[in-house]
């Protein structure tokens, strides 16, 4: 199985090394980390462990630290977003001090795969009526509204992250899942039940290895700014229709939004010039 | 006898072979002050987890607060005399530990508990135990009978007087004090909670909001 040979490639945190009801697996392998599926207290209980491992280019007693300092601020920062009511993972478990942080498993995909899969599909009936099939996504009629209503929910989940004082740091259309609604949980009139259903779920966000705490205009600006420039990057076509439902959806989230928009136009102005010298 | 078993025994995931989690639930207990005063003598045939059940919202959160213990007890980093104490110390979001015992552990006034009992076999050597007050309360091993479920069980029941109901989320919701619950987690001032209107939903999100409490004790 490939997931044993990754996961017998790098020592496990000693917490995975107690025997579970299934092998812990490797999802993601970055510079700084690792992330295992495994599961918490019962084979039934999916969980996601973050795990720093100690870095052997590092002064020990420094990296020990940063280590410390990484994990308990990811930890916090899930923490408060959880309890004021912004979709993030809940955390299990925490032992700073080996590197590692457990948190709930969230299903589904990220959405950049979920939109991705739409817009190929969007693709394929394009061609399928003759047409090319790259015509820029409008957001106009029932086609698209799968695609708005996702849209309206990120900005949504992003405008009640900042409406409670955390900037993400990193955020991508990677860094959010998109859950299977649980019953009861799902908008009374934002979803379509003709649709094929690709779009629908909950935004979760993820990865708050980079987030802090952080009121200020101009940090956040940059969040919106990062995310509208990865959008960009992975869906050029639906990028002018990201930023307008974005913006709408953000605005309402809180009452400084509107400063945050204005700002994230002397960022972009920023991002323009720096990409014209560079 | 009961149709279901008085003592479950669970084994949870990346905790040692070693270690066995058992708890029972026992309602309307006429003896709590009994109980109460054998921890606070260090009886050591009473070394047991003795959790007050109102402050319980699930099943997970108990399963939470003895892993908490375990890891704790193997990291060597436990803060109070043993695994059983410390399990009690894992159910508080805040690092006062005697808090925590009148909070959440048995008192004389107690009518419902959650009786938690982490058994290691073979017993950890005592050197491994990095409290200095555990081995006390170990050291009469050897003359008492081994340490097993069926001889845990035998002991609840012959010392606790009140009636064992299986240790299910139904059970152990029917014994929740959600105004303790929301007032030592801190979820009154948890807003969108209200907003839920399915309870069901409203509860999950409350448990999930207690177990990151606990995990996040102190950080
Ligand atoms: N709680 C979770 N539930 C499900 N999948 C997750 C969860 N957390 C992370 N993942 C998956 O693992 C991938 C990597 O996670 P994450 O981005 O948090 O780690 P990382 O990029 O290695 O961390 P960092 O950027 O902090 O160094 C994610 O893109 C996602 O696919």
């Amino acid at each position: 199985m490939a997931t044993d040979s990754a996961t017998h490639q790098f020592p496990l945190p000693a917490i995975l090394e107690y025997p579970s009801s299934t092998p812990p697996e490797l999802i993601t392998q970055g510079a700084e980390g690792r992330l295992y599926k495994s599961t918490y207290l019962l084979p039934s209980i999916p969980c996601a462990l973050k795990y720093r491992p100690p870095k052997p280019w590092r002064h020990p007693v420094l990296d020990a630290r940063l280590t410390r300092h990484r994990i308990l601020s990811e930890a916090r920062n899930l923490a408060k977003c959880r309890r004021e009511g912004v979709p993030v993972p809940n955390v299990y478990a925490v032992d700073e001090s080996a590197g590692w942080l457990m948190m709930e498993w969230i299903a589904g995909d990220p959405v950049r795969v979920a939109i991705n899969e739409w817009l190929q599909r969007r693709r394929d009936d394009e061609r399928a009526q003759g047409r090319t099939g790259d015509a820029v996504v409008e957001g106009k009629g029932e086609a698209d509204a799968d695609l708005v209503a996702l849209l309206r929910r990120i900005g949504a989940a992003v405008g009640r992250m900042h409406k409670v004082g955390i900037v993400h740091g990193d955020l991508t259309t990677s860094n959010m899942m998109l859950k299977p609604w649980e019953r009861g949980k799902e908008p009374a009139n934002g979803h379509n039940v003709e649709s094929d259903g690709l779009l629908e779920g909950e935004i979760v966000i993820i990865d708050f290895g980079l987030a802090s705490q952080s009121t200020s205009e101009e940090d956040r600006a940059v969040d919106l700014y990062v995310l509208e420039r990865a959008f960009a990057s992975t869906h050029p076509r639906a990028e002018k229709l990201f930023t307008a439902i974005l913006e709408d959806a953000y605005r309402e989230a809180f009452k400084q939004a509107p400063v945050v928009l204005k700002k994230l136009e002397d960022v972009r102005m920023r991002g323009r010039k720096r990409s014209m010298l560079g | 006898m009961a149709d279901f078993s008085i003592l479950e025994t669970i084994k949870l995931e990346h905790v040692p072979e070693s270690y066995s989690v058992h708890v029972a639930v026992f309602r309307d207990v006429e003896n709590a002050t009994y109980l109460h005063q054998q921890l606070l003598a260090r009886n050591a045939d009473f070394e047991y987890a003795l959790i007050d059940a109102g402050v319980i919202t699930s099943r997970l959160q108990v399963l939470s607060a003895a892993f908490k213990a375990i890891t704790v007890q193997l990291a060597g980093t436990m803060k109070t005399p043993n695994m059983h104490s410390e399990l009690v110390y894992s159910l508080s979001p805040t690092n006062n530990i005697s808090e925590s015992y009148r909070r959440y552990g048995i008192t004389p006034t107690s009518r419902n508990l959650v009786i938690v009992k982490i058994i290691v076999t073979p017993p950890v050597p005592l050197a491994a135990i990095a409290a200095p007050e555990a081995a006390e309360t170990t050291s009469a091993a050897g003359t008492k009978p081994p340490l097993t479920a069926q001889n845990v069980e035998k002991h609840l029941l012959t010392h606790v007087q009140g009636k064992p109901v299986p240790f299910t989320d139904q059970t152990l919701s029917d014994l929740t004090d959600w105004g303790r619950v929301r007032k030592y987690y801190k979820l009154n001032g948890v807003g969108w909670l209200d907003g839920i209107k399915d309870q069901a939903a409203k509860n999950s999100e409350m448990d999930m909001l207690v177990m990151g409490g606990m995990a996040l004790r102190g950080v």
